[in-house]
Order: C-alpha cells, then structure tokens, then sequence
C-alpha cells in the first residue's frame, strides 16, 4: 500500500480515504459478528468529520483532534446504543437509518450552524505543533491512517477473540442462552456498539482532514449502506477483510467512473453481487481459502 | 434436610390453560427431584417460572430464603440457579470448547476486551468439564455437529459450569437413543453428586425416575398431584393411571 502511494501520487488520497472507510467497516464488521446490521454507522461518521470542522479553528492540532472527534462520536454512540441496543436485526437496522437520517438533515437545514450542503472548508491542522504544507501533510496523514489501520485492525483481532467478542457470535446464535448464564446479551452488544462508533468517528476525522472539507453527504444513509458494502465486499472472516474491501471498492468506483461515468454503481452492484454468489466469505475469504488450499498439499507433503 | 427453594401457590394462565394452578413445593438441599407427567401438565412452566424467564400472576418463589418472584434470568442464575433446555441451547457456531468456557467466562468475570477467551486456565477447566461429562474427544467439534446425546451432555455441561447449587434440567434424556440414556444420566448423577449440586429433572422415563430420583413430583394440569420417594408414588394406581399409562402410549 505504501508502495503504490509512493509511485502514484494521486493514489495516497484514495488510499487515505479507503483506509479510513476501512476502519469505519471494521466496526461495521464487530456487529456483523453479532448478527447486526447497522445501515447508519454513517452517522458517527459525519460527526467525526464535522467535529473537526467546528473544532479546528479554535484548535488546529491534528493529534487533539483525532482523539476529540472518535471520543465524541463514541459519547454519542454510548447515548444511541443504550437504545438501539435493545433491537435486533431490520429493527436495529432501520433505528441506526433512521437516527442517521435525522443528523443528516439537522446538518443540511441549520445553514447557519453547519452552511448547509455547502459544507464547511476545514484548514490544515498542525501535527505536533508543526505546520505542515502540501505532500508533508498528506504523508502525514496517511501515515496516520495507515498507523490506526493496523491498531484497530489488532484490537478488533483481539476483541473479536476475547470474551466479550466471543458472546457478541453468541448473541448471534443463542441470545437467551447468554441471559440464561448471567451475561447481559444488551451489554455485550453495547460495548461493540460504542467501539464501532468510536471507528467510525476516527474515520470520519481523517476524511475531514485528507477531503477538508466537510458535507452533510458523509451522513447521508447512502454513506451508511457504502460502509456495509464495504464490509461484505471485503468479508466479515477476518479483521483485514474491511481494508481490502474499502480499496477495492475506492479504486473499482475510481475506475468504474473514469469508464461509464453514468453507470459506475450498477459496476459496482455488479461486483458485489458477483462477490456475494461466488465468495460468500468476501474478498479476504476468498485468499485466505487460496492460501488454505496452497497449504494443504505442503502438509501432505510432510506426513510420513 | 432443609428447603432450598420453596414454591408457594405459584398460579399462571396462558389464555385459558392454567399451566400453574396453585403449585406448592419445597426443592431440598441436595436432593434430586423428580418431575413427571403428562404434556402441557405445566412442568416447563415451573422451570420457567423458577429461572425468571415465565412470571407468575401469582405466588412467590424463594430460593435460600430471599425472594426471586420476578427477577431476571441473569440475576437469579447470579444467586446459583442454573437450568439446562430440553431443546440444546448451544452457541451452533462455536466449538464445544468454547461453549464451555464462554460459561465459564459468564461465572467469573467476561468484561476482559483483549485476553482470550481460550486463556490457558479457562482451557484447563473447560476440558476438566468436558472429560467429565465425557465430552473430550468432542472438544474441537462444532456444537451444530453433535448427535442429540452429545449436545444434551453439552448443554447440561454449560450449565454446570458456572456453579449452581440448584439445577433445572428439561427432559436430560428427552431425544436421546435409548441406549445411550442410562448411560448419561449415570454420568449426569456422578456429576451432580460431586458438585454438590441439588437437582429437579423433567422426565419421562419411568425406569430413569426410579433409579436416579430421590423425590417425585406428578403433575397434572397445572397441580401437583402426588409427591414422595418414587418406590411410594409410582405404584399409586391414580398416578398409574393418570401418568404413567399415559407415559406408557406415548
């Protein structure tokens, strides 16, 4: 990845962005687990990015922003997810579009707050105290994406396999049993609710800081369905699955566009339908299957 | 003995069928309680009743001499009282070992975001439980992929695990082939005796009642009807008739 930015500059952007669209399905991918399809996860988003717009002229500093934008995003998805917690499956579904949809109008009708579908331009922060211009400033950033890519990919992998991970597959296939041992099922799907709107937050903040510049769009339900697509794209088997599904939707719509500009999302409807009737577990399935088959010989291979 | 549990005039209706109809029963320290009767007699009710899952319209139930009428499932399996299903309720996309040890996780503490759950000695104990319900060689196996004896021994399993002093189990031996049968619920009362766990069981099977039961309870549309050492209760020619002979064509 750190490659193809390096030889095509134009591709770091891209690249930005699909890693923060990346972590944003990673939290996608922790209700996934659960059974739980949240089709307003764009709403964490959009707050993400807009507390970095509001915030950054009192306070241009990158690394204070980042953490402000995913904690505030999470304080919200604590106060949502006391009560979409208690809902399961198209209610839960259709209650995160629903509260997503909200936000994304109060953004779009308080123009004097938000200006509106004009948006709002955000500055270059400063990272560390130091002002950054042009390509320092995108490498930064991309940097950064990158760095938090690979933590909360390592997170999720260690959530995921904890017992709070384990219990959110459990909600998925025996909820009353959980009850049943002591275990709130509600609480188990909080915790991963709150996490995935934490993700979703950070995402939000590296859009706004790589785009810079903000509009309702990012929380519009459209923006939502593309982080479950990206997270089905790219497989929910495997914490990196999100990542390689947010680069090959981003570089498939780049692509799509440049050849049909009218027509790039029935390509990329195409994809994902191809995707969902040959590889069921996604992009990251469909490798790890290859490598589980190129493997397979080699340990027959060594048996006696 | 003294009561473990006491039921007092629990009544609950479900439209017009009285699955409880005035249910009085004492659960004694370390007995094994025996209840039978025919279907729809209200026997899963009181389990439901008695694990907070079902709440009676009326009657009170105490466990330990504190009052449990109403409490969730969670808070009443935190005060001891565990119950395993007469359907598995296993966790279908884990392994049998996980299923275990995600009890295990449930009784000591599971708010732990980023040590396994397979930590080395939840492992050790889940696999203890396992090779004593005869379970090891299944450890690694999906739990969808059990047989109906495993899967009963599994559930079971998952409920003993998190330490009850009292347990519910719906029909232990209910779908399970019939060869199988003596053979688990002798693996189930070692167990049970070990622990220390006091017991009440939905049964159908005479043979196992008599063998296995320390106190039978009959039931019959919402009441109990005869309760006593089963060398006394199943030779009653009314429970005969009314029960057993039903039990008989079934």
């Amino acid at each position: 990845m750190l490659v193809a930015a390096w030889a095509a500059p134009w591709l770091k952007f891209v690249l930005t962005i699909a890693l923060a669209k990346g972590i944003a399905a990673l939290g996608i991918l922790l209700l996934l687990r659960a059974g739980q399809v949240s089709f307003g996860h764009a709403l964490y988003v959009g707050l993400g990015a807009y507390t970095v717009a509001f915030l950054a002229p009192a306070m241009p500093e990158l690394l204070l922003l980042l953490p402000l934008a995913a904690l505030a995003a999470a304080a919200l998805g604590l106060v949502v997810g006391l009560f979409v917690a208690r809902y399961r499956e198209i209610f839960f579904g259709m209650l995160n579009l629903a509260l997503s949809m909200v936000f994304w109008s109060v953004l779009e009708k308080f123009y004097a707050i938000t200006k509106g579908t004009d948006g709002i331009r955000v500055e270059v922060p400063r990272v560390a105290g130091a002002a950054l211009q042009g390509e320092t400033y995108e490498w930064t950033v991309f940097g950064i994406a990158l760095a938090l890519a690979f933590g909360f990919a390592a997170f999720a992998r260690a959530y995921l396999a904890s017992p709070m991970g384990q219990a959110l597959a459990g909600i998925k296939t025996r909820e009353t049993r959980l009850e049943f041992m002591g275990i709130g099922a509600r609480r188990v799907l909080l915790a991963a609710y709150v996490l995935s709107a934490l993700m979703a937050g950070c995402a939000g903040a590296l859009i706004a800081m790589t785009t810079r510049h903000v509009t309702p769009l990012l929380a519009y339900w459209t923006a939502s369905g593309e982080l479950v697509f990206i997270a089905i794209l790219g497989g929910a088997g495997g914490v990196l699955g999100p990542f390689l599904g947010a680069v090959t939707y981003e570089l498939v719509r780049i692509y799509a566009a440049a050849i049909i500009a009218d027509a790039w999302q029935a390509i990329l409807g195409a994809v994902l339908l191809l995707v969902i009737l040959f590889a069921p577990g996604g992009l990251w399935g469909m490798i790890a299957g290859l490598f589980r088959r190129r493997a397979a010989p080699a340990t027959r291979g060594t048996m006696p | 003995m003294s009561a473990l549990l006491e039921a007092r005039g629990l009544r609950l209706a479900f439209g017009g069928v009285r699955a409880a109809d005035g249910i009085d029963l004492e659960v004694l320290r370390g007995e094994f309680l025996a209840i039978i009767g025919p279907n729809g007699a209200g026997k899963t009710t009181f389990i439901n009743m008695t694990t907070g899952y079902l709440r009676p319209h009326s009657g009170s139930i105490a466990y330990e001499g504190r009052t449990i009428t109403g409490l969730s499932p969670r808070t009443i399996v935190r005060r001891g009282i565990a119950r395993s299903f007469q359907l598995p309720q296993l966790f279908t996309e884990h392994t049998v070992m996980e299923n275990a040890a995600l009890a295990i996780a449930a009784r000591e503490g599971m708010w732990s975001p980023l040590v396994p759950l397979l930590r080395p000695h939840w492992r050790e104990e889940a696999m203890a439980l396992l090779e004593r319900f005869g379970l090891a060689a299944l450890a690694e196996a999906r739990a969808d992929a059990l047989n109906e004896g495993a899967r009963k021994l599994a559930d079971i399993a998952m409920a003993v695990a998190l330490r009850p002093r009292l347990l519910l189990m719906d029909e232990p031996t209910s779908g399970v082939a019939a060869s199988e049968k003596m053979g688990i619920v002798e693996t189930l009362v070692r167990v049970l005796r070990d622990a220390q766990v006091t017991a009440v069981f939905v049964e159908h099977d005479m043979d196992v009642v008599e063998r296995f039961a320390d106190r039978v309870a009959v039931w019959s549309q919402g009441r109990i009807v005869a309760l006593g050492p089963p060398a006394q209760v199943l030779v009653d020619p009314a429970v005969q008739r009314e029960v057993i002979g039903i039990e008989r064509h079934a």
